[in-house]
């Protein structure tokens, strides 16, 4: 061939795929993934991404500790997860190769930085001889690229030091997977340009390193079975579209939530991975009533938000679960004084420093039980990224209603992954405005509204309403401090009640998919609603009487849910932790329920769920 | 009724007018009633307005304070009232919070929390009652215990070395920072008139008398028979004198960092070398902080120098609104995309 003649085979049309970048955790790996996330969004697919990183910040380069990665699975379908197995693995150097590999299906393609595979690298990873040349890749196909050297000629010109040219090689492997995808490189140029405003020098090498990126795909002559991929836009509900990941939309729930309410956000918290991302979000949002505060620990993050909730603001904490650990006697004191509070908890794998950045549900107990005495309080549990607004919205107007704290569980997964999210309209939210004690006829600190139980909320400042209010038993009709045997009984079964009677308005438990009643009930909890999702599908479209069911609210838990679970021959309750919401339903209803734990600190994989679901099946 | 009527109009108003409905139960003859009677006094002559009041403390025998007086109050756990106060105030600026604990509240289990209140200046009247033992848990030593107290947990008498409540304060960043005594009914009220009119973090640590696990712990400078000797009132811009017939004051060393004592010549204070107080001068506080017996024990506000405060430079000085803000435009921020 000659020239410019190349033959381009036409692109395979696939129905979804997946693709993970992989290197070092400096080498830029997050940003290509939401860089790729975003164009992939645009391009009109359905999508769900997976962000793994070490604790690290900047681990020593080359090793497999150091390896930082992106997942992204996309499709022509709907997408519910991540995905079991790529199809994709862009691994810049030998300890991404080897962290990586197992997640690879056979047959698919592993792109590497041969550049970067070299004795020092090797040794780094623990790789005894050049994996590249010792047959162990031969289940896949691979393309090796010299992109180091690459981006160091694409760079040329641009004056960079050679250390700075080398950072620009993500955005030549992002440059290929565009090209083998098919994407529009635009966004990413605009964002570049956004990004190193101050610096066009840098902007511009970033540029010409993706587009060499792309023209390598477009003119080298690869290897059989690199090719390119065309992934149809997704038969999506029609509506105006952006990505969110789940921190994003827990913010932004937070303050549609208190402009319900019709209250300024208190947001005080402590710097914790993986939550701290929401104090940056809040931070942010001056303009829509949020004060945030960075606390000097955790404690005082809660004790502070309490604060403010007395004095007429919405007080919200966030932290993980080592963090909410050492919040849990000021949660006794929210629930004793019958303010609202929200107390946001992106888990992450325990016990003690656990996994900070992996990811797990292993807090539910902590949030539902774990306080010194009886000391009930409301916990919700969001399932998706952008089920994280609709969460936070109902946090606060359970909080405000009920003069409660409420516990809203997320995790680390949720945290960071990101999906395609049709953006609601405000107006369709009903208000549920805050309406404070201002009358001094009759009242007392703890007049309760008959319905909910809630106190009233008087604020300092009110003329006429000065009380007392602590930690100490208070006496049911004055409010005063009380050591009353029969006062403490009735405060304590009130408090129980009040909470408990939170189950009247939330709504009815409803099956996801599949029938009410039936062989068997897969029942989840938070983000683990992707892959049961997808497999509770796969194995009804294969003729299962299997059917979904997914709780938001944990406590209290709706008040048909024991009737409905008891319609199943079997239930199977997958979570990523030891067996806790399973123990909680035994618990409340008698059930003869199964557990199905995983704590790797990586979400399931459908393939896991679906061979779980068929041995109860099958048991 | 937990319920207080307003207090009379301004100029009628008595410390009574600051008294809760609530029988006080500190054990008699603790120190502690004579503070709150201070404390009820200070707030009639300024004729602060109860229901912009605010008086937040932890957990101790100090910290059942606010249940005493007729304004709002909140009493939470142990250690973390700066850090509910700092909550109180960023959420409403306008309130006048107090914050109320004892040595062991806020120098052992809150010490961190009157550290960060202290250093960003968060407007809040923090006073410390030190009576230098735990009282509510039966009379364990405390951070300010001396060494060699002896008390249940330390029956061979304790190791550790106190803390200095004040040279703390300084430490920490405090930028008011002032002493007074439970009994002293004239100087006690003025400190406090002084730490209520300064804007920021005011730190009052106040000697308190436990007449049940720890009496008489300040007689040597605070009995009537020798107060006037070991004590020094420092007032701002007046000579650093002191005694019986003012006839001593303070000056430094020569060749030295320190303060000592000089008897005062027939020619006054400046002849002999005596020091003005300067309140402004954080060394000289510090100097003034760390005088013990046999040097006089220095009392009144040792140092005050205003810097912005905390929650004005967060907020402002208006409680935070709600802002109608526009939830649909934020929720279509940065790149979207429309499916038909």
């Amino acid at each position: 061939m000659e020239g410019s003649s190349v033959l381009t085979p036409p692109r395979q049309e696939l129905e979804s795929a997946v693709v993970r970048f992989a290197g070092d955790s400096g080498d830029g790996m997050q940003l290509t993934g939401s860089q790729f996330t975003l164009a992939t969004a645009l391009a009109g697919n359905d999508l769900a991404t997976f962000p793994d990183f070490p604790a690290e910040i900047r681990a020593p380069v080359g090793t497999t500790y150091g390896v930082s990665a992106f997942q992204i699975n996309f499709g022509a379908r709907t997408i519910r997860t991540a995905g079991d197995a790529l199809d994709v693995l862009v691994a810049m150097n030998p300890a991404a190769l080897k962290v990586n590999r197992a997640d690879v299906k056979p047959g698919a393609l592993i792109i590497v930085d041969s550049g970067a595979f070299n004795a020092k690298n090797f040794a780094k990873a623990h790789y005894e001889a050049d994996p590249l040349a010792d047959g162990s890749l031969d289940a896949y196909r691979v393309l090796k690229v010299d992109m180091s050297s690459a981006t160091e000629k694409a760079v040329e010109g641009h004056g960079l030091s050679k250390k700075e040219a080398l950072r620009c090689k993500n955005m030549w492997a992002l440059g290929l997977i565009y090209w083998m995808f098919g994407r529009d490189r635009q966004p990413t140029v605009d964002w570049l340009e956004t990004k190193f405003g101050k610096t066009p020098e840098l902007a511009n090498a970033n540029i010409a390193a993706l587009n060499a990126g792309h023209a390598y795909g477009e003119t080298a002559e690869l290897p059989t079975g690199v090719r390119t991929y065309s992934v149809p836009a997704a038969k999506l509900p029609a509506g105006l579209y952006r990505n969110v990941t789940g921190t994003e939309a827990l913010a932004w729930g937070l303050v549609a939530g208190c402009e319900l309410a019709g209250l300024p956000m208190t947001f005080c918290s402590y710097p914790i991975t993986p939550a701290s991302q929401l104090l940056h979000s809040l931070a942010a949002l001056k303009s829509y009533g949020v004060t945030t505060f960075q606390a000097e620990d955790e404690i005082a993050a809660a004790c502070a938000a309490i604060g403010a909730s007395y004095a007429g603001s919405l007080g919200v904490t966030s932290s993980s679960g080592p963090g909410i650990a050492l919040k849990t006697e000021a949660l006794g004191l929210a629930i004793s004084v019958e303010l609202p509070l929200v107390v946001v908890n992106s888990q992450r794998g325990g016990p003690s420093t656990g996994l900070p950045t992996k990811t797990e549900q292993s807090d539910l107990f902590q949030a539902v039980w774990g306080r010194n005495g009886d000391a009930p309080l409301a916990v919700l549990a969001s399932r998706s990224p952008h089920d994280c607004f609709e969460v936070a919205i109902e946090a606060v107007r359970l909080a405000t209603k009920y003069m409660t704290p409420v516990i809203l569980l997320t995790d680390g997964y949720l945290a960071n992954a990101a999906e395609p999210w049709r953006i609601p309209s405000f107006a369709d939210y009903a208000p549920f405005p805050v309406s404070f004690r201002e009358d001094p006829e009759g009242f007392q600190p703890f007049l309760r509204d008959p319905e909910t139980l809630a106190r009233v909320w008087a604020r300092p400042g009110t003329p006429g309403l000065m009380h007392r209010i602590g930690g100490i038993e208070k006496d049911y009709d004055s409010g005063n401090i009380s050591y009353d045997p029969a006062n403490h009984q009735r405060m304590t079964d009130t408090r129980a009640d009040k909470i408990a009677g939170i189950a009247r308005d939330i709504p009815a438990q409803t099956v996801e998919q599949g029938s009410e009643g039936g062989r068997l009930a897969v029942v989840g909890w938070g983000s683990t609603y992707g892959p049961i999702s997808r497999a509770v599908a796969n194995l009804r479209n294969a003729g299962q009487d299997v059917s979904h069911v997914h709780l938001r609210h944990i406590w209290p838990l709706p008040v048909n849910l024991g009737e409905l679970l008891a319609g199943y021959d079997k239930v199977l309750v997958p979570e990523m932790n030891h067996g806790q919401l399973v123990k909680l339903l035994r618990a409340e209803f008698l059930l003869p329920a199964q557990g199905l734990s995983k704590v790797s600190g990586k979400p399931f994989k459908i393939v896991e769920l679906e061979t779980a679901i068929r041995a109860a099946l099958e048991g | 009724m937990n319920v207080v009527p307003p207090p009379q109009t301004v100029g009628e108003l008595k410390a009574k007018d600051y008294a809760s409905d609530q029988e006080v139960r500190w054990c008699p003859g603790c120190g502690d009633y004579a503070i709150l009677k201070a404390v009820q006094k200070t707030c009639a002559d300024l004729a602060l307005e109860p229901e912009k009041t605010v008086f937040v403390s932890g957990i101790g025998c100090a910290a059942r304070f606010p249940y005493y007086m007729s304004t709002y109050g909140f009493h939470t756990i142990h250690g973390r009232a700066p850090a509910v106060a700092t909550g109180v105030k960023l959420a409403n600026p306008e309130l006048d919070v107090w914050v109320i604990g004892g040595d062991g509240d806020m120098l052992s289990i809150g010490g961190n929390h009157l550290l960060h209140a202290l250093r960003r200046n968060v407007d809040l009247k923090i006073l410390l009652f030190n009576n230098e033992i735990y009282g509510l848990t039966k009379g364990q030593y405390s951070p300010t215990s001396r060494i060699g107290t002896r008390s249940p947990s330390t029956p061979g008498g304790s190791l550790d070395a106190p803390v200095s409540a004040t040279l703390y304060a300084l430490g920490a960043g405090a930028r008011f920072v002032a002493r007074g005594v439970d009994t002293q009914q004239k100087q006690l009220p003025e400190v406090l008139k002084r730490a209520h009119g300064h804007k920021g973090a005011s730190f009052v640590e106040v000697f308190q008398n436990c007449i049940v696990y720890n009496d008489g712990a300040f007689d040597h400078f605070t009995a009537r028979d020798v107060a006037e000797e070991m004590q020094i009132f420092v007032e701002h811009g007046r000579p650093l004198v002191f005694g019986k017939n003012r006839d001593k004051g303070l000056r430094v060393t020569p060749g030295k960092l320190a303060l000592e004592v000089v008897e005062l010549g027939a020619e006054g204070p400046e002849a002999a070398g005596v020091l003005r107080h300067d309140e402004t001068d954080q060394m000289l506080a510090t100097l003034l902080a760390g005088l013990q017996p046999p040097l006089p024990v220095a009392i009144g506000v040792l140092y005050c120098n205003p810097g912005p405060s905390y929650e004005h430079q967060v907020v402002g000085d208006r409680p935070v609104e709600p802002v109608r803000g526009d939830i649909d435009a934020l929720l279509r921020r940065g790149h979207t995309w429309t499916v038909a």
